[in-house]
């Protein structure tokens, strides 16, 4: 008789994400949720403000997640989260890991004051910001969080984005909170093990992901998983920690820095730049990898 | 017990009576005193409580709104400036059915910057949604702190319990302290029927499409009706613990009175020595001093006003291109009904600008010399 082979799951197999969620094809955000959640577990509320998950969650009555949700205002995910916390253990729930899940215009714009004030008093709460790079769900318009070079509809070609993204990481180091982490949906396992360090430590949690987004991309669905490892690979968006805003580690080392045309040629936001610009940005994103590089010796 | 204390730490004592479980608050003048005493209480453990020290009023209200789906009794207080920036947060408090009680201390808005007080900062969030509780004594905002929550509670719609800058927040008066076995006896714990809980979990306030948005809205409109009705109840519940009356409005020699006041928070207080002179001056005037204005108390006010022959309705606020917002409201109430006196319409005392009893008799000799009120506001004590 044959042996049977059994697989060997890296991930838990229990799903808190439902398939008939609404976001669109390709979407690294809804993967994102699903390894978090796979990491928290059951016992976790999520507060969502405005971004594109208020919408993927599904509209009332439904709901593609098995855990509470606090759908609350958009500038306003770390403030609820808190009040959520402290709601929580005065009626006797000290257990429960109340997650604050905001894009990056919900982080780095307009949530900005509310998650420096939760992350200065250490609260008690783990904040993720999938990160898409820009308004998507109001229909691609730039944030902070746009890269340098990208169109997006309030930055047309003729006038690209020619600010760099903001370092959200470095403001929420100078919070010195317990824990920060840049995570990426096509390195599951990291991702995994990062959002499940965060939920054992008391205080103020950051995990920035990045969740690239097809259709304000202008790249193709499959692309996703692929687009998201060329940008680790690119030192475009490096995974690293940060333990109380000083100890960094960074967790996948490049030895062989792939150049960044390979990310940048697959995304039609790119398409307009010249070889100067993309060699601006080249120089952007070495300078930055040399500096976490600086960080980690230190 | 009997102590003297501010306007400001009769909200403090109300809160730590009624077992707030969670307070989030910014500062604020006039509103400071209120968030320092529940501090040291918090910090000495008179209450078991958590305070979350935010960083705005924005967080303040967005962290209230948190810890009351929670399931945890919530109370934070501001004023102005403060109220306005929780203006969008205060729309979620009652489209979410949190009920969270909130301080607000009656402060006129900026520019240029006032610490004085009027009303159109709470009247401003008229249509959000809320309960607005106007008080005129120490005693009265205590005592309102604790039914705000039984009535709140009840019906999972927010309340606001107002006191003007100063005139109240800043001023000592003997107030009864009640028993905490007393409060406990009249206000059960907070036990809301759906909250956040992974044991039993659910997605609140998502994408509500036309479908049902409107449904949700008329349901919060058929309990903002009930409200009138369980004021004056638990008011009675109240009263026969506490021995003072909690209710909709305040009559002040209102039986038999031909010219009647219609006034509110502190300016009601003092239109009651006008009214002694004026009735011993032969004139039958009384005061009625609306407590309640949202919701609105319709048959208090159609009751006592077709018994008098004139009513004088005072605004410590204005509508800009309108009239005073009280008096708008009087109005529309009264209007198209049989045998209602008319309606005549003061602005007076913005920016914290004093209200005198000779103020209200002035009032009494412009509406007398009158059979119908003017388009004209009745601006009284503006240096014109």
């Amino acid at each position: 008789m044959k042996k049977e082979r059994t697989m060997k799951l890296s991930l838990p197999e229990e799903e808190l994400m439902s398939p008939g969620h609404l976001a669109c094809q390709g979407c690294g955000a809804t993967l994102a949720m699903r390894y978090v959640l796979k990491a928290l577990g059951r016992k976790t509320v999520v507060c969502i403000p405005a971004c594109c998950w208020a919408v993927i969650d599904g509209p009332f009555p439904q709901s593609s997640l098995s855990v509470p949700i606090f759908h609350c205002a958009f500038e306003a995910a770390a403030s609820t989260a808190a009040g959520v916390k402290a709601g929580l253990e005065m009626v006797g729930d000290t257990e429960t890991t109340v997650l604050a899940w905001a894009g990056d215009g919900g982080t780095f714009d307009i949530g900005l004051q509310a998650l420096s004030g939760a992350a200065e008093r250490n609260d008690d709460i783990m904040y993720v910001c999938y990160d898409n790079e820009a308004y998507m769900n109001t229909g691609i318009q730039r944030s902070s969080a746009t890269p340098y070079g990208a169109w997006t509809t309030t930055t047309p070609v003729k006038h690209f984005k020619n600010r760099p993204k903001k370092d959200i990481s470095g403001i929420m180091a100078a919070h010195r909170i317990p824990y920060i982490a840049t995570a990426s949906v096509a390195f599951p396992e990291d991702l995994f093990k990062k959002a499940q360090k965060a939920k054992n430590i008391r205080g103020t949690k950051f995990l920035h992901i990045f969740a690239p987004c097809p259709s304000g991309w202008k790249s193709r669905p499959e692309d996703t998983v692929k687009l998201a490892r060329l940008a680790v690979q690119t030192a475009v968006f490096p995974l690293f920690e940060i333990e109380d805003g000083e100890k960094y580690t960074i967790n996948i080392k490049l030895k062989d820095k792939k150049p960044i045309n390979d990310y940048v040629r697959l995304q039609g936001r790119f398409r307009h730049l010249k070889e100067a610009d993309i060699a601006h940005m080249q120089a952007e994103v070495d300078r930055k990898w040399e500096k976490l590089n600086k960080n980690c010796l230190s | 017990m009997k102590k003297v204390i501010m306007g400001n730490h009769a909200l403090s004592y109300g809160a730590m009576l009624s077992r707030a479980q969670v307070i989030a608050a910014y500062p604020i003048t006039p509103q400071t005193q209120v968030v320092e005493l529940l501090s040291e209480m918090c910090a000495s453990k008179t209450l078991d409580a958590k305070f979350i020290k935010v960083e705005s009023e924005h967080s303040a209200m967005a962290a209230s709104l948190g810890a009351s789906l929670a399931g945890a009794r919530t109370f934070t207080a501001t004023s102005a400036q403060g109220l306005a920036l929780m203006h969008e947060l205060l729309h979620w408090a009652s489209g979410g059915r949190l009920p969270v009680v909130m301080g607000n201390i009656n402060r006129a808005m900026a520019p240029g910057w006032s610490i004085w007080t009027d009303q159109n900062d709470s009247l401003s969030q008229r249509d959000t949604g809320w309960i607005q509780f106007y008080c005129s004594s120490n005693q009265e905002v205590l005592d309102t702190v604790i039914q705000a929550f039984k009535v709140s509670e009840k019906l999972l719609i927010p309340s606001m319990v107002i006191l003007d800058a100063f005139a109240l927040s800043h001023t000592y008066e003997i107030v009864e302290i009640p028993e905490q076995k007393d409060v406990d006896a009249y206000l059960p714990p907070f036990n809301p029927p759906y909250r956040l809980t992974p044991s039993d979990p659910h997605a609140f306030f998502g994408l509500t499409g036309p479908e049902h948005y409107f449904e949700l809205r008329y349901k919060l409109q058929k309990d903002m009706e009930k409200v009138p009705a369980l004021i004056e109840e638990t008011g009675r519940e109240f009263e026969r613990i506490f021995g003072r009356t909690l209710g909709l409005v305040d009559e002040y020699m209102c039986d038999d009175a031909k010219f009647l006041f219609i006034t509110s928070g502190t300016a009601g207080y003092t239109a009651r020595v006008a009214v002694d002179d004026l009735r011993r001056e032969g004139v039958k005037a009384g005061n009625f001093r609306m407590k309640v204005f949202r919701p609105f108390p319709f048959d208090k006010v159609r009751g006592i006003a077709q018994k008098a022959k004139k009513v004088a309705v005072v605004d410590r606020n204005l509508s800009y291109g309108h009239h005073g917002i009280f008096y708008q409201e009087v109005k529309s109430a009264l209007y198209g009904r049989d045998g209602m006196p008319p309606v005549f319409g003061y602005v007076t005392g913005l920016g914290g600008r004093d209200i005198t009893p000779g103020d209200f008799k002035e009032i009494y000799r412009l509406a007398s010399s009158k059979n119908t009120p003017d388009e004209e506001i009745g601006w009284i004590g503006v240096k014109r």
